[in-house]
Formats: structure tokens, C-alpha cells, sequence
């Protein structure tokens, strides 16, 4: 065990890939001489050479696609998008190609590949730059979808995708490269569509995913402290696949819910997990599952615009007092 | 490894109109005859699915190679067994020229388990890996970056030469204009893949014509920007066509050169089985008639002395039988049961995968 960056549990983790197995290679833009945008790939180009840490042109369309053709023919890309918001113009080799292709032609052929991209607000990137549009392929039958909140989830599901025969939507957030936490050595793979209860409560549920299951912890941790609140925080990790039982398991304890999550509130992941729940959990519900969501604008970039619009530990902590209170729970 | 360093500072000084070959020069009768076979098989092939979509025996969306047969089984020759096959939807008689067994694509349109994709994907989506037919696709422009991504895959194994795989992407005319083509061109110029693309000509999208959609309708020159080579051919001509691919091939193979071949050819009837084509004129429709690639390449047999209308006679009563039994095959083969829905979802089993029919309560007992 030891404790390292978000940044470097990604590094290592593609670094072991290569050198386990000769049919994994990267591809994507500048993450050869450039070493990527977020030095994802620092000091690959220079230990497994060209061939292996290949720099696309900008073309996502394109280099998506031929991911998916080398995949088709037995080598395992891991493609790096620079964001997800670039990731829409590659929609159609993602949507009707990669999670296609291995139903629609009867099984015949598996497409394992992994794409990597970041998403995530709040660097004051404006609108186009911004987006938390993870959903869009989570709706998607075919695709799996993994949204790691630490550095152990993200060495252990990238090791997951990278192994898997899937094509595999890997979702990491600018916000969580800096942050540290500890990452088990050697070889660990965590199981792609499992969630994780990162802490144990039975007051309240928080549902959260990627930064945002980040933020949800610190704030039940404080809850707990500050106030004798004992919230259960569930991680969702895998949104394709859902594992629907270990939040209606939750709720079930606690009767409360809510959710936090950085994408737009209106037919988000949080709409989901609320129906999975009142389905699911109707009978112990004490109150209606609450979402905290980004308002529904395109990101602004000044910072008070920006801060106001993303959804935040304060804005959960009041969703979560109302929600205790409409309950008459005393604090 | 032949030296792939065919300087890459020249201009695709390749790119040049070829002419058809026009007599048969030492071509065997035997393996002319065989050609005709083939294109009749395809014709009938086609004819039938016709009939057949019009008895509701196929569904969906279902376009025909009709007048663009010399092209298949000139272009399918020349490739070897180990190359692989990316197409559009129009592939049919690509599957056949292929050599997989007609009854198994006649299965999939028909939408049963003896298809060659199972029963799902159905006439756009033809599939077999014996074959190395990697998929027809139905998104316009879709097969181009996955096939462009399978070259890469074979170049990343080693260096070319005469025993090496290549690819083939097929594209029709007005897929030309589509931005993944162009990404896909480049990416093959600068890693130099061992790919070609054969745009095959029918002269439209699916009632525009070609010189309406492209800048530039002399599609053999649209690898210019990447310095990619280009050869148009007569694809009436399925000599013509088996050569001019085989010189695309050996520069995939041997020089990791990727190319274009542009095949030239007259779409016989409308866009898809359902398109009356109401957008040509009688004259038009009657000038089609004339350049029916079958009666071209049946009155050079016969006038070259490579057949009599006896032999020509007794081929097409073969093929017409062969068509039946697989019209019968199709139709006698089971559907797929609804139990079968989940079978392809994933190719790793995955925890909590959804299995939920419509209705079905959302968690499990
Ligand atoms: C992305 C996309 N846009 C539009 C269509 C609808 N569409 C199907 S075929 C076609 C025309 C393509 O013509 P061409 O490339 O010349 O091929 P041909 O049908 O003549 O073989 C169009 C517009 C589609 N399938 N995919
Ligand atoms: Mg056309």
C-alpha cells in the first residue's frame, strides 16, 4: 500500500499494462513527446517507443475508429480523448460502432478497447470545456462505463478495462488528478459494475460517482462529527452496469437519499438512481429522493458564475438538512 | 521488407485514369466462365432478395449489388483468403464472392440463426470471421476508420511483404465527402497502412449524383491531400477490376503504400429494394439496360470464343437452381428465440448486467 496521486495510480497502471501484455498500446493526441495533456503518459513514449505510445492527429473521429478496427483484429488500445467533451465528435464510432459491433454481427467479433477521458467542471474551462456528459454513454447497451473517484479505483478499474473484452468508457475528472489516496501495490483489479459503500451510516444515503463521491465522503464525514449525522455514502463507480441492489440495500437502512452528481440535473444519473430507488425501496422511504445537479446552463467561466453553477458540499449538506428535517430527524 | 520509403515527398504521382483491358489475352476460358458464375449468381442472388423483401420474407432497409457485379467478382479475386473485408451496406455479393456459402447470407437477411451474423444484423450487416468479411455497416462512412484501425493492427505485427494480410475498405461514391474518410486517409498516409479503398462509382448517393455531392468527381484523385495514390477502372470490366486490385494489393502488401481504386459502374435499379427511382428519365432507365454488365461480359464470352451460349445456357440453369435451394435454406431456417436477447451483450460477463424484458421489475428478487 502506498499513497499516491489519481495522476500516478493512472501511470503506473498503463505502464504495468504495457509490459504485461505486448497487444495493449496507446493511442491518442500528444501523449507521446507531449506526455499528454494531464501527463497522464509521462516517460512512455521514451520506454516503449512510438509503436506502442502512438500520437494521433487530431482526428477523434478517426483514431476512435481505427481503435476500435485494431480491437476488432486482437490488440487492445487504450485511446486517450483529450476531454470528453472531444469525445462527441468520435459519438458515431462509440455509439454506432464500438458498442455495436460485437452484438450486432452475432457475437462474431469482441471489441476490447478502453477510452480514457476526463471530464469535470469547475477549472474555469467555459462551456464547451466542462461537460459531464457520462450519461450520454451510459445510456448506451454495449458499452460499459467506469467512473473512478480514487486513486485505488482508478488503478484497479483501468486494470478491469484494459482486460476486459468490452469496449470500455473510462471517466476520469480534471478535479481528481492531484488528489492522493492509497493504492494497493502489485497487481489489483477491481470488478467492473460492483459500487462501493466508502462509508458505513444509517441515517441518510449519498449516492455520488467520480469527484463528486469524493466530495460526498468529506461531507458525511463531517456530518458525523459535526453533528452525530450518520450518513452512508455509496460510490457508484460502474454507472453501465448499475448496480441497482447495493443503493435500494442502502436506502432500505437508511430511508433517505440523495443524490450527488456534477452533470445537469434533467435526465441525469441522479433521475436513475431516483427511480431505481422508489422502485426498489418505495416502503422504507421517509422522504422524496433529493438531487443535487449542476443548473442547467452551459458552464460559464467567470468564477462566481462558474462556482454557482456547479453543485458543491454546501449545496448537499442543505439538501441533506432538509431532507433529515422534513423527517423531523433531530440533530 | 521491400523499402516502404517510396518517398514520400512525391506528389501520388499513381493517380491516373486506367484504361479497361479489353481483350481477354491469356486468360483461361475455364476461369472466365467461372467469373461469369459468379456474376450471374449474384444477379439471381440479388433478383431474388427482391422478390423476397416484396413477400415481407426480409425486412428492414436492403440494398442490391444489381449492376455492380463484374466489380465485385473482379475486385474479390484478386484478394486473398487472409485479407480482411470492411463494406458498406450494399454487400451481398461481396459476402458471396467471398466464398461464404450464399444459403447463410440469403439466412441473415431472412433474420434466422443460420445467418451469417445470427439473425442480427440482417441485409446491411453481414458478418463472418472464416471469411475475413469484418462487417457490411449501415452508418454511411462507419467502416471506413474501424478498417483503417485493422490495417493498423496488422502493421503493428510486423513489416509488410508478399505473405503479409491486407486491408480492404469498400466505400461508395458519395461516402467520399464524409469526414471520417478523410481522417481515415490521413491516418493511413502518415502510418503508412497496408489498406485500400475502393470507391465503388455507381455514379450516385441515393438520387443525388456524383457531381452534384463531390468537389472533386474524379474520386481516384481525392487521396491528393494526403499524397495517397489513386486508379480509376472501368468496373464493368471484371478483368479490369481483378487487375488494377491486384496492383493496389501488392502495393499494401509488399510497399505498405495505401491506395484508392475507384470502380466506375451503373446502379441498375433504385437506391435500396424500395426506391422506384422515379428521379431517372425512361431514357435513362433504358440506357442503364444497355450497359448491363452481364450481357457486356456474356457477348464477350461469346464473341471472344471463351464460351457458346450452350455452356453460358447450362451456368445459368445451375446458378438458378443453386438460388433456389438457398432461398429454400433461408426459409427453412429457425428464428431466433427472445431467450436469445441477452446471448451478445457483453463478451466479458459483467457483474449486474441488465436483463430486464420490458415491464420487468427493475431489482431482482
Ligand atoms: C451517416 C449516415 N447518413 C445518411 C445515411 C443514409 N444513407 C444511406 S445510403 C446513403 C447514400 C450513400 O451513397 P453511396 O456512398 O454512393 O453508396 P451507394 O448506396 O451508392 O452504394 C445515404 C445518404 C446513412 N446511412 N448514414
Ligand atoms: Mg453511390
Amino acid at each position: 500500500m502506498a499513497v499516491i496521486t489519481y495522476r500516478q495510480a493512472l501511470h503506473d497502471t498503463l505502464r504495468s499494462e504495457l509490459i504485461r501484455d505486448p497487444n495493449v498500446f496507446l493511442m491518442g493526441e500528444e501523449i507521446g513527446v507531449f506526455e499528454g495533456s494531464y501527463k497522464i503518459t509521462a516517460g512512455l513514449l521514451t520506454e516503449f517507443g512510438p509503436e506502442r505510445v502512438r500520437d494521433t492527429p487530431i482526428a477523434e473521429e478517426g483514431f476512435v475508429g481505427a481503435a476500435i478496427g485494431a480491437a476488432m483484429l486482437g490488440l487492445r488500445p487504450v485511446v486517450e480523448i483529450m476531454t470528453i467533451n472531444f469525445s462527441i465528435l468520435a459519438m458515431d464510432q462509440i455509439v454506432n460502432h464500438a458498442a455495436k459491433i460485437h452484438a450486432m454481427f452475432g457475437g462474431q467479433s469482441k471489441v476490447p478497447m478502453v477510452i480514457r477521458t476526463p471530464g469535470g467542471g469547475g477549472q474555469q474551462l467555459a462551456a464547451t470545456h466542462s461537460q459531464n456528459i457520462e450519461v450520454w454513454y451510459a445510456h448506451v447497451p454495449g458499452l460499459k462505463v467506469v467512473v473512478p473517484a480514487t486513486p485505488a479505483d482508478a488503478k484497479g478499474l483501468l486494470a478491469a478495462s484494459i482486460r476486459d473484452d468490452d469496449p470500455v468508457m473510462f471517466i476520469e475528472n480534471l478535479a481528481l488528478y492531484n488528489t492522493k489516496g492509497n493504492v494497493p501495490d502489485g497487481d489489483y483489479v477491481t470488478e467492473i459494475g460492483k459500487a462501493a459503500v466508502t462509508k458505513e451510516g444509517t441515517d441518510i444515503t449519498i449516492v455520488s460517482y467520480s469527484r463528486m463521491a469524493a466530495v460526498a465522503l468529506d461531507v458525511a464525514k463531517r456530518l458525523q462529527d459535526d453533528e452525530g449525522v450518520s450518513a452512508e455514502v455509496v460510490d457508484l463507480r460502474s454507472l453501465r452496469p448499475l448496480d441497482r441492489a447495493t443503493i435500494v440495500n442502502s436506502v432500505k437502512k437508511t430511508g433517505r437519499a440523495v443524490v450527488l452528481e456534477e452533470d445537469w440535473l434533467s435526465y441525469g444519473v441522479g433521475a436513475e438512481i431516483a427511480a431505481t430507488i422508489q422502485e426498489g425501496a418505495f416502503d422504507y422511504l421517509d422522504a422524496p429522493v433529493r438531487r443535487v445537479a449542476a443548473a442547467e446552463v452551459p458552464l460559464p467561466y467567470a468564477k462566481p458564475l462558474e462556482l454557482a453553477a456547479l453543485p458543491d458540499a454546501t449545496a448537499l449538506v442543505k439538501v441533506i438538512h432538509e431532507t433529515l428535517d422534513a423527517t423531523r430527524f433531530r440533530r | 521488407m521491400p523499402p516502404a520509403q517510396k518517398k514520400s515527398a512525391a506528389p501520388a504521382k499513381k493517380t491516373s485514369a486506367a484504361k479497361a483491358s479489353s481483350g481477354f489475352g491469356g486468360e483461361s476460358p475455364e476461369q472466365l466462365r467461372a467469373y461469369y458464375r459468379e456474376m450471374q449468381l449474384i444477379r439471381r442472388f440479388e433478383e431474388r432478395s427482391a422478390e423476397m423483401y416484396q413477400r415481407a420474407k426480409i425486412g428492414g432497409y436492403c440494398h442490391l449489388n444489381l449492376g455492380e457485379e463484374a466489380t465485385v467478382v473482379g475486385l474479390m479475386s484478386a484478394m486473398a483468403p487472409r485479407d480482411y473485408l470492411f463494406t458498406t451496406y450494399r454487400e451481398h455479393g461481396y459476402a458471396i464472392a467471398r466464398g461464404i456459402e450464399p444459403g447463410r447470407v440469403m439466412a441473415e437477411l431472412f433474420g434466422r440463426t443460420t445467418g451469417v451474423s445470427k439473425g442480427w444484423g440482417g441485409s446491411m450487416h453481414l458478418f463472418d470471421v472464416e471469411a475475413r468479411l469484418l462487417g457490411g455497416y449501415g452508418i454511411v462512412g462507419g467502416q471506413i476508420p474501424p478498417a483503417t484501425g485493422a490495417a493498423l493492427a496488422i502493421a503493428y505485427r510486423g513489416p509488410g511483404g508478399p505473405d503479409t494480410e491486407v486491408v480492404v475498405c469498400q466505400l461508395g461514391d458519395a461516402t467520399t465527402n464524409i469526414g471520417a474518410w478523410h481522417e481515415s486517409l490521413n491516418l493511413a498516409a502518415i502510418w503508412k497502412l497496408p489498406i485500400v479503398y475502393v470507391v465503388i462509382n455507381n455514379r450516385l448517393g441515393m438520387g443525388t449524383p456524383v457531381e452534384k455531392a463531390a468537389g472533386e468527381p474524379d474520386l481516384y484523385k481525392r487521396g491528393c491531400a494526403y499524397r495517397i495514390p489513386g486508379v480509376r477502372v472501368d468496373g464493368n470490366d471484371p478483368i479490369a477490376c481483378r487487375d488494377a486490385m491486384k496492383e493496389a494489393l501488392r502495393l499494401a502488401r509488399e510497399e505498405r503504400q495505401p491506395s484508392i481504386l475507384e470502380a466506375v459502374s451503373w446502379r441498375l435499379r433504385g437506391h435500396s429494394v424500395v426506391d422506384p427511382a422515379k428521379y431517372r428519365s425512361k431514357e435513362e432507365v433504358q440506357r442503364l439496360h444497355d450497359l448491363d454488365p452481364l450481357t457486356a461480359y456474356r457477348k464477350r464470352l461469346i464473341d471472344t470464343g471463351a464460351a457458346d451460349a450452350a455452356q453460358l445456357a447450362a451456368i445459368d440453369d445451375e446458378v438458378e437452381a443453386q438460388v433456389s435451394a438457398v432461398v429454400e435454406f433461408a426459409d427453412n431456417s429457425p428464428h431466433p428465440t427472445p431467450d436469445q436477447l441477452f446471448a451478445h451483450a457483453y463478451a466479458t460477463p459483467v457483474a449486474n448486467a441488465p436483463r430486464e424484458l420490458p415491464g420487468d421489475p427493475l431489482l431482482r428478487a
